[in-house]
């Protein structure tokens, strides 16, 4: 299967790009390592005029600290991620989730950015930027904002980023001394995406994230406060995934997801470090 | 094993030896020679417009926009392709009963499942051709899709072909002994189970690919594609294409694995010809993914009800079971779709001694892609029958699981014998090779090691299975019936001017070293260095005539026409070596590529006499007549097919919380007679294991009610991959075939058929105690939840 | 259509594509080396595995022009200078990693990143690394005997059977 075709512009600073982004007569879309996307290209399940190749502009990658927050760049890829001190040390919660990102290959060209702004239901950035409550930097030719981890996914590949802006950084909380956190995912197949997957943060207050139980990340919010009360009692943290919305897919109908998602947040709770 | 042919200190004595494979430096210098690799002059691309529905009426297409696309050569309908291509039906006579209807390459008016071939466009590139597909309207209205095959039987179901008046495409009934008495003799206990097979399909990691090039001046067509069995195709091309069978040249060169998948008439394949034909341009079709998924074939898809009584000193008394199975919308041409179920009649408990069998199994068509013969055809459904209920039945008993098959499996001096079903087996060795099993997985030890990880609440279990795995099958698998599949197979060996051998066969190569083993049978009969033999396979032009590889019998048939010839080859150069040197025959040998004394030195090299015999037949007596070429043939007589047998065990790990089986071991024993080359057979078992593993815990082809697929791709449909899988021990019994001189039996399909059984029953051992069962494959984590009543 | 121009085993290569034109395309349809494979579609199978750059990269998911100014790496670049295999190809016939040879380019490519991170893995991690290569007809088995093979270790101690 092929691509529709589409006018490839490789800009070389955010502002080429953004103007770009700007001009409503076409359909444009940024490519940010395309990992996710094209695969969706090649089924010609996205089929945009114009592709923005993010890859020239430098100023989109990077991680560095920012004020308490860890602030890394759109277009840095998984790759760097892994290796970075900075990300090991300061949001562990994210060093634990990259291994089980895909593969070798595609962290090597897969970014932070392209993955929440594609925002896959399954994939695991977007819960751990869920559960850490960081935030998403966006620019457009006339303006930048940021967006709260809480007030970014909306639905089905659906984020709060407009057509015309650009994800430019993701910014997360930066670990303090006693915040402990968990991942656990189950796959099938070791670098698959998940059947069910959970970050935790316990920061000091507890932040719970599933992904691939609905159309975006979930925050548990009812076993978020049950443990704010008593971060001994999971079993009723548990219980609390009752009142989770959790879609079946083909691993399992709502129930059998829902029994993972308790079966995940214990292990990743017993995991917490 | 002792005997001529393992005589392994002889010079050139390669038999039985781990011989690398010189194909292999070829491929990992990324040289191979794919079909999508071949670029010919004035090549156009085809890509498909395929129904989006199960079952729907063609109305037609408006076909004007996609037209305009530039670069876009010609558009065929199903109708366009009405009187170019004759109309084929999958039937074959020995199979009494079997009705399928005609089909066409594309849907003319009604398509019966999502992704049967609609329109093809034909453009400059594949990406043009696709973006035609794109602009092309199609009014289509879509008919009550029949899915599940036991609805598809009840009264009133709609038809999928009005003229066969039923879905029911074929039916068969095995009664032997007397089953009702047996069950309800005192003592018996019974164990009857719900078993439920999924579809899945081979995801031959190179998709179906043709390149069809047709020669106005000459009405000759060329073909080269990704596939199992040249002349059949060549037949069928003729055939239906209206062509001479020495006008239709058919070329497989690198096959990028096949399974059974590639060895079917696949209408974009047929289509991809006709269209070569009508255009008299060279014309190239490469199924993407989402199209294999779609149309490759599917396997398996068994509802299956089954008992066995087991009397208390663990004998069988009794098996029974009934089985239906789906096969899509059309029984496959030319195999047929009912081969499977037929094994399955054939096969189920052949391992052992049974007095009491009956079966029955109806074929049953459905709107579902076609389903037909992929490797180790109906093994693993007959295996986990028998396999199964035995374990459970033991376990009912309270008799081990080895002890029972000691009780139960046929002896290995009871040979030559019939099975309950009539089935003529001989030279196995279920004794020796469940002895060796026990041995190489220490059977005790895990036994223990499995009690001890229970205490701290770790479910793990073993399960074993004793199997057949019908190999080198005669004439009476397919020919017998009307087909046009040879069941002999060719060699040709011919000594060149320089010294070396180019042999030929009408084996073909998919990967599993079948080049590799015919040179080394050919050298080391012939008496010749292997470096100094070349191999051609798959070209119908160039190669003799036979049928291809498929049902595990490149090395037995294929081997033995290879032995064969290069024996003669040598009786004639040593004829003419005689006349020669002046002296015997029976006085000479060939040896390292020369003609030698019986100790061994030297008298003449091989160019020398070949030379001698090409360039200079002055010197040579004007009687004499040499010739340097043999071309021998071999079939399997007396036997419908040559079995092997096996022995297999899985441990698993099942982690009862998620529903996630671990394979924490595998081990299998394989008797596949004489061992060509170890390294080869052992990773050809391995390989087959793995794909059980895929059945028996990963794969399935997962529709909905509606007949849609709903995991057409890698990232939905799950082929196990390295993380997931165990090391896997193999060892041999090897107890040649009496049908053969070279005693090779087959072994690629043994592994795919009766590691799902172990697996199986290593997942019911390790739930027993929590008193959960499963009898469904896959086994997915939701599946053993449900077992276990989690959820 | 966009320019592109890279350096693909060592040569300067440039041409004007569509696009859409994949790398895995460009690779195959415009310079003719067709040892690299496509399996999939969907980047699971990691036949279509090359070095971008010397990073391990799925060549069917990136564009080309992506591929712009970098230097590329196919398995038709791995062999020794002389044209001998490569150690890691030799290993691959050695211990018979491959069959059909339709992953087998991927196979190479992978393990040559692998051990490039990773000169002495053990079979654990052997196993995971190749979690984005797909075999259909080994059991893997000797795909893992290969890769210790070529990383100098002793293969029959580490693998059972």
């Amino acid at each position: 299967m092929k691509a529709q075709d589409f006018r490839y512009e490789r800009p070389s600073t955010m502002d080429e790009a953004l103007a770009i982004l700007a001009d409503t007569d076409q359909e444009a879309q940024p490519l940010a390592g395309g990992q996710s996307l094209m695969p969706m290209m090649n089924f010609r399940l996205a089929a945009p005029d114009v592709l923005v190749d993010l890859g020239g502009v430098p100023e989109l990658s990077g991680i560095c600290e920012d004020n308490g927050e860890i602030v890394i760049g759109a277009m840095t890829r998984y790759r760097d991620l892994m290796a970075s001190e900075m990300v090991a040390r300061d949001v562990p919660l994210l060093a634990a989730a990259l291994p089980h990102i895909a593969h070798p290959a595609i962290r090597n060209r897969g970014t932070l950015g392209g993955s929440l702004a594609l925002s896959d239901p399954a994939a695991e950035s977007p819960a751990v930027l869920l559960a850490l409550g960081g935030s998403v930097d966006l620019r457009s030719a006339s303006g930048q904002r940021s967006v709260a981890a809480d007030e970014f996914f909306f639905g089905l590949y659906e984020t709060a980023r407009q057509p015309e802006e650009l994800i430019t950084a993701v910014r997360l909380p930066k670990a303090a001394p006693g915040h402990r956190f968990g991942f656990y995912e189950i796959t099938r197949r070791h670098g698959d995406y998940a059947m069910i997957g959970v970050a935790v943060a316990q920061a000091p207050d507890w932040r719970i994230a599933f992904f691939s139980v609905a159309g975006t990340p979930l925050r548990a919010t009812d076993a978020e406060a049950v443990l704010n009360a008593d971060a001994s009692d999971i079993d009723a943290a548990v219980a609390a995934l009752a009142s989770l919305e959790i879609d079946g897919d083909r691993h399992g109908d709502p129930a059998m997801k829902r029994h993972l998602a308790g079966v995940a947040l214990r292990r990743a709770i017993g995991g917490m470090s | 094993m002792s005997g001529p042919l393992t005589d392994l200190d002889r010079p050139n004595s390669y038999i039985g030896r781990a011989v690398p494979r010189a194909d292999a430096a070829r491929l990992l210098e990324g040289r191979g020679r794919f079909v999508d690799d071949l670029q010919l002059p004035r090549m156009l691309h085809a890509a498909f417009l395929r129904s989006p529905y199960a079952h729907a009426r063609v109305n037609g297409f408006d076909l004007e926009a996609a037209r305009a696309v530039p670069g876009v050569h010609t558009i065929l309908t199903g109708k366009d392709l009405e009187g170019v291509v004759e109309p084929y039906v999958g039937v074959l006579s020995h199979l009494a009963g079997l009705q399928s209807a005609p089909q066409m390459p594309m849907a003319v008016d009604v398509a019966r499942w999502q992704g049967e071939p609609l329109v093809m466009v034909i453009a400059e590139s594949r990406a043009i051709a696709e973006d035609a597909l794109g602009l092309i309207e199609a009014d289509l209205d879509p008919l009550d899709p029949v899915t599940d095959p036991e609805a598809a039987l009840e009264p009133g179901a709609a038809l999928i072909h009005d003229s066969l008046g039923s879905n029911l495409a074929w039916e068969r009934t095995v009664d032997v002994g007397d089953v009702d008495a047996a069950f309800a003799a005192d003592g018996v206990t019974t164990v009857e189970r719900s078993f439920t097979f999924g579809r899945h399909t081979g995801v031959t990691l190179e998709t179906r690919a043709a390149v069809a090039a047709f020669d106005p001046s000459t009405d000759q067509l060329t073909f080269w594609y990704s596939g199992q069995a040249p002349h059949m195709m060549q037949f069928i091309f003729a055939k239906h294409l209206g062509l001479m069978e020495e006008d239709v040249r058919v070329i497989a060169h690198d096959v990028g694995g096949s399974f059974g998948i590639k060895i079917h008439t696949y209408g974009d394949e047929v289509a991809t010809a006709a269209a070569a034909k009508l255009l008299g341009r060279p014309i190239k079709f490469v199924a993407d993914r989402l199209e294999s998924f779609q149309t490759d074939i599917h396997a398996r898809d068994h509802i299956v009800k089954g008992r066995m009584g087991l009397t208390a000193d663990g004998k069988i008394a009794a098996l029974e079971f009934d089985d239906i199975t789906g096969i899509g919308p059309f029984s496959m041409y030319p195999r047929t779709s009912a081969i499977e179920a037929n094994q399955v009649l054939n096969l189920t408990g052949a391992p052992y001694e049974i007095e009491n069998y009956r079966a029955r199994s109806r074929v049953v068509f459905q709107n579902k892609n076609l389903m037909c013969q992929y490797r180790a055809v109906g093994h693993p459904i007959a295996m986990a029958i028998c396999d199964c209920l035995l374990e459970d039945a033991a376990r009912e008993i309270g008799m081990d699981v080895a002890e029972v098959r000691r009780r139960n499996l046929m002896a290995d001096d009871s040979y030559p014998r019939q099975s309950a079903s009539g089935m003529k087996l001989a030279d196995l060795s279920h004794q020796q090779s469940l002895e060796k099993l026990l041995e190489i997985m220490d059977y005790n030890g895990l036994r223990a090691d499995q009690a001890q990880a229970r205490k701290s609440g770790v479910y793990r279990g073993i399960g074993l299975v004793s199997m057949v795995e019908v190999t080198n099958p005669s004439p009476a698998f397919y020919g017998i019936g009307g087909a046009p599949i040879a069941s002999q197979d060719g060699a040709t060996v011919r000594l060149d001017a320089g010294g070396g051998l180019r042999i030929s066969s009408s084996v073909t190569e998919q990967g599993q070293g079948t080049n590799g083993i015919l040179a080394q049978i050919a050298a080391d009969r012939f008496g010749i260095p292997i470096d100094r033999v070349r191999v051609t396979t798959g070209d119908t032009d160039t190669v003799p005539y036979g049928g291809g590889t498929w049902a595990s019998r490149g090395a037995g048939i294929g081997g033995e026409a290879m032995l064969q010839a290069a024996v003669a080859l040598r009786d004639q150069v040593l004829d003419v070596a005689a006349v020669m040197l002046q002296t015997e025959p029976s006085k000479l040998d060939i040896r390292d590529g020369a003609v030698t004394d019986l100790d061994g030195s030297e008298r003449m090299t091989l160019s020398d006499l070949a030379r001698t015999v090409y360039y200079r037949g002055n010197e040579l007596p004007s009687d004499m007549k040499p010739e340097l070429v043999a071309t021998r043939h071999y079939r399997v007589t007396d036997f419908p097919f040559v079995f092997t047998n096996g022995a297999m065990a899985a441990q698993v790990e099942v982690d009862v919380e998620t529903g996630m089986v671990k394979v924490l071991g595998f081990w299998a024993v394989e008797d596949c007679g004489r061992v060509i080359n170890p390294m080869l057979v052992d990773e050809q078992v391995r390989g087959g294991v793995v794909q059980g593993i895929g059945g028996a815990l990963y794969e399935e082809c997962l529709y909905d009610e509606e007949g849609q697929l709903l995991n057409a791709s890698m990232a939905d449909y799950e082929v196990p991959m390295a993380a997931e899988m165990p090391d896997i021990v193999v060892a041999h019994v090897e107890t040649p075939t009496r049908t053969s001189e070279l005693g090779a039996k087959g072994a690629g399909e043994a592994g795919t058929g009766g590691a799902p059984a172990a697996l199986m029953n290593a997942v019911n051992d390790a739930l027993s105690p929590l008193g959960g069962r499963i009898h469904q494959m896959p086994m997915t984590p939701e599946r053993i939840l449900k077992a276990l009543g989690t959820v | 259509m966009t320019q592109v121009s890279m350096t693909v085993n060592g040569e300067a290569v440039s041409a004007e594509v569509e696009g859409r034109t994949l790398l895995s395309d460009f690779l195959r349809g415009n310079l003719r080396l067709t040892g690299t494979h496509i399996g999939c579609d969907t980047s699971q199978c990691g036949a279509c595995l090359v070095h971008v750059d010397g990073e391990v990269v799925k060549s069917c998911t990136m564009f080309a022009a992506e591929a712009a100014g970098t230097e590329v790496t196919t398995i038709e670049g791995m062999a020794n200078p002389d044209g001998s295999l490569s150690a890691i190809q030799q290993a691959f016939q050695d211990q018979h990693g491959l069959q059909c040879g339709f992953c087998t380019p991927g196979m190479v490519m992978a393990t040559a990143s692998l051990l490039k991170e990773n000169p002495k893995p053990s079979v654990a991690e052997i196993r995971d690394y190749l979690e984005g290569n797909i075999c259909r007809c080994t059991g893997y088995h000797n795909i893992i005997k290969a890769v210790l093979a070529a990383s100098g270790q002793d293969v029959d101690a580490m693998v059972a059977g």
